[in-house]
């Protein structure tokens, strides 16, 4: 009895082993709430023959495990702190794939009425003006980095608001799972708002204004810095995400028939 | 090979704890004829001097000399508590352990627990779990499981203090029985009628010191110190 | 909602490999758990030395390390800008499962040596006088308080399956990797799928109830003989 249970506990812990061609990649939450990887990640398999494991995190947190080097590359939407991490070259590169846009969502009475702004800008002031309830991201992510640089575009300061603005700190779903709960207002990129399923009394009020494009960037960690980082295999990735087959599929990618992501790499 | 224990020399021996003397300082020499018992009212110390001449209380003067070297007499020595310490398993396991600790073979061990559980009447509840057993019957368990050994000396400390008429004398004649097998007997009590009744020698202790040693009948008929005497008429109860 | 079930009803393969590694990983933790903690509370029960007493305060105090707080400690050493970076563990079941035993190892010892004092106690006079050796005393200790010792382990095993804020830390929640029961329903809670999240939810605690009711079972079927 007590043979079989070693036998057992063996087994079970030799099957944990990896397999080989395996890269690590940091992404943000907001490009796996997407569900494009669910689409990209089998073709790559196929392509490559390679196992890119995606960590899920903020942005801020990509960027931390690029620097500590436990990611052999990054995927964010924040181009000030990329090109600071290709500066501290702690990155080789910034290479730009493809990007999203971003839309204000609010309960569907619309209170602050944004639905007949022109421009993000003065939606974003109306939201103030109004005072009405607005959830932030609040983890410096691109999306919060983003948000932020909405509100000073509208020449408002976030840290001079009332309660109405409440910062989560959280993940994109967390957030708009707050937002949903609270029928508050809510910046948010396009895919995951039409991937979340608790939508509530929540709508989709402002969108279209080139402001709130959305570049997603790939960035190789530096292996002069990491060596252990599978640098060639790095390289195989970018060739393929930045290739005919990619862009076919990232243009073709849609949630309910919108299309969400436009290729854009060189 | 049979080691010899005896004769068995305390001198000058005492034990304190926290700088008050519990016992002693005694002068004593034991030669192991027959079943010695050590007797004298509460709190005169039994227990503590079966301790120090088993080991198990620690001498803090004096010496305590064994024929043979001491760690050697350790090995060929059993101690009952007056409250049977059984271990959580069944009769069986509590005899077997003993054996089993000194590598004695497991169909050897059971052999042996099986023969022990019928010398002291306990063959029926073999498989019985040991806590499931009457006070009698636990004292029983554990006298067998000191004689499974096969020792050369037993100490009991007061092992019948406990136990109602019929379980005392099932377990006198119990010990009577190791007596004639050649076994040496230690035992305490406050009970005169246990004295007389099994005892070849007796050490009268009173207030932590040995007051009188003597063989039984000379210590019933003709005991010599006037403390001992009170205690045989009763005078002494604590 | 439906389709939420209906995955769990037809033990979708995904949701069993999660749901396996979920039990591997924690299973694991709980046997090396075992090891280094049951014989460590009968050393502690049985010898006596200078500095036991803080010894078994720490050990008691440990059982309240918020486990978020051991995952963090243990990213920070695994990670590979950290000294044991070599190793490479970091975002494997190897590092959740490092994570976990450093978690449960107090407890089961804590409650463990409970038992395991109170037993001695009990046994003190005997054993000393058969001149046991310390080897022997500690085996006799753990074989005679085995119920009690079971019931340390299951504590153990429940802290360590329902976990999720080290092992989301260290093992990053990496699908077909590192994702398990917890760190999946974190996940699809996140995204707003709550009825999904729930599925999950009720598999783990059928899990978690299933391993306990197993193990009593095999307690108690030797019942009459030994136990």
């Amino acid at each position: 009895m007590k043979q079989a249970l070693m036998l057992g506990i063996a087994a079970f812990l030799a099957a944990g082993v990896a397999g080989a061609d395996t890269l690590r990649m940091a992404v943000t939450t907001s490009f796996h709430n997407s569900g494009l990887a669910e689409v990209l990640l089998p073709e790559i398999q196929m392509d490559l023959d390679l196992d890119v494991q995606l960590l899920v995190v903020g942005t801020g947190q990509a960027l931390k495990l690029g620097q500590a080097g436990d990611v052999d590359a990054i995927l964010v939407h924040s181009r000030a702190s990329e090109e600071a991490f290709v500066a501290e070259g702690y990155g080789t590169h910034r290479r730009e794939i493809m990007y999203n846009d971003f839309v204000l969502i609010g309960p569907a009475a619309d209170p602050a009425t944004i639905g007949d702004a022109a421009k993000v800008t003065d939606a974003m002031a109306a939201i103030a003006r109004a005072e009405a309830s607005f959830v932030s991201r609040g983890d410096d992510s691109g999306t919060h980095k983003k948000e932020l640089s909405l509100w000073r575009n509208a020449d408002l300061d976030p840290d001079g608001f009332g309660p109405w603005y409440r910062a989560v700190v959280a993940g994109m779903g967390a957030a708009l799972n707050t937002a949903s709960a609270l029928d508050a207002y809510i910046m948010s990129d396009r895919a995951s708002w039409l991937n979340f399923g608790n939508k509530g009394g929540l709508e989709l009020l402002f969108s279209g204004d080139p402001v709130l494009f959305n570049q997603y960037a790939f960035l190789p960690v530096d292996p002069a810095r990491h060596p252990h980082v599978k640098a060639d295999l790095v390289a195989k990735l970018e060739t393929w995400l930045t290739s005919a087959r990619a862009a076919e599929l990232i243009d073709g990618y849609t949630i309910e028939g919108e299309t969400l992501f436009v290729f854009n790499a060189k | 090979m049979v080691t010899e224990l005896f004769p068995l020399t305390l001198k000058d021996a005492e034990t304190s704890r926290r700088g008050k003397r519990l016992v002693g300082p005694l002068d004593l020499t034991l030669d192991g004829q027959g079943l010695c018992v050590v007797i004298g009212p509460n709190g005169a110390g039994k227990t503590t001097l079966l301790r120090l001449m088993h080991g198990t209380a620690r001498l803090t003067g004096g010496r305590i000399d064994w024929a043979c070297d001491t760690a050697e007499a350790r090995h060929h020595q059993a101690f009952v508590f007056q409250r049977p310490i059984v271990l959580r398993r069944t009769v069986e396991e509590n005899l077997t352990y003993p054996l089993r600790l000194r590598r004695v073979a497991k169909a050897a061990a059971r052999a042996a627990a099986e023969e022990w559980a019928r010398r002291v009447g306990l063959h029926a509840l073999l498989s019985h779990r040991a806590g499931t057993l009457s006070g009698g019957e636990q004292q029983k368990l554990a006298i067998a499981r000191a004689l499974i050994t096969k020792p050369a000396l037993v100490f009991l400390d007061e092992p019948t203090a406990s136990l109602d008429g019929r379980a005392t004398r099932e377990i006198e004649g119990i010990l009577q029985k190791a007596k004639a097998d050649g076994t040496r007997l230690i035992l305490s009590t406050h009970d005169m009628g246990q004295a007389r009744r099994i005892g070849d020698q007796v050490v009268f202790m009173l207030g932590g010191r040995v007051h009188e040693t003597a063989s039984a009948s000379a210590f019933f008929e003709r005991a010599t110190t006037p403390e001992a005497r009170a205690f045989i008429n009763g005078e002494i109860v604590e | 909602m439906r389709h939420a079930f209906w995955l769990v009803v037809t033990l979708d393969a995904e949701l069993a490999e999660i749901a396996l590694r979920s039990l591997r990983v924690t299973l694991t933790a709980l046997v090396i758990a075992c090891v280094i903690a049951l014989p460590l509370s009968a050393i502690l029960a049985v010898r006596r030395f200078r500095w036991r007493r803080s010894v078994i305060a720490v050990l008691n105090a440990l059982m309240g390390l918020p486990p978020v707080v051991v995952g963090l400690i243990v990213y920070i050493f695994l990670s590979r800008s950290g000294p044991l970076g070599a190793l490479g563990l970091l975002f494997t079941p190897t590092a959740m499962i490092v994570a976990q035993v450093i978690i449960i190892v107090p407890l089961i010892a804590s409650i463990a040596h409970q038992s395991l004092r109170d037993l001695w106690a009990e046994y003190h006079d005997l054993l000393i006088s058969l001149n046991v050796s310390q080897s022997q005393k500690v085996r006799t200790l753990l074989w005679d308080s085995r119920r009690a010792l079971l019931t340390a382990a299951l504590a153990g095993f429940g802290r360590g399956i329902g976990e999720v804020g080290a092992i989301m830390i260290v093992g990053g929640n990496i699908d077909n990797a590192t994702r398990v029961l917890t760190t999946a329903i974190a996940l699809e809670t996140g995204k707003g799928q709550f009825a999904l999240a729930l599925a999950l939810g009720f598999v783990l605690i059928a899990l978690a109830l299933g391993v306990n009711l197993a193990i009593h079972w095999i307690g108690q079927t030797e019942r009459d003989s030994r136990w």
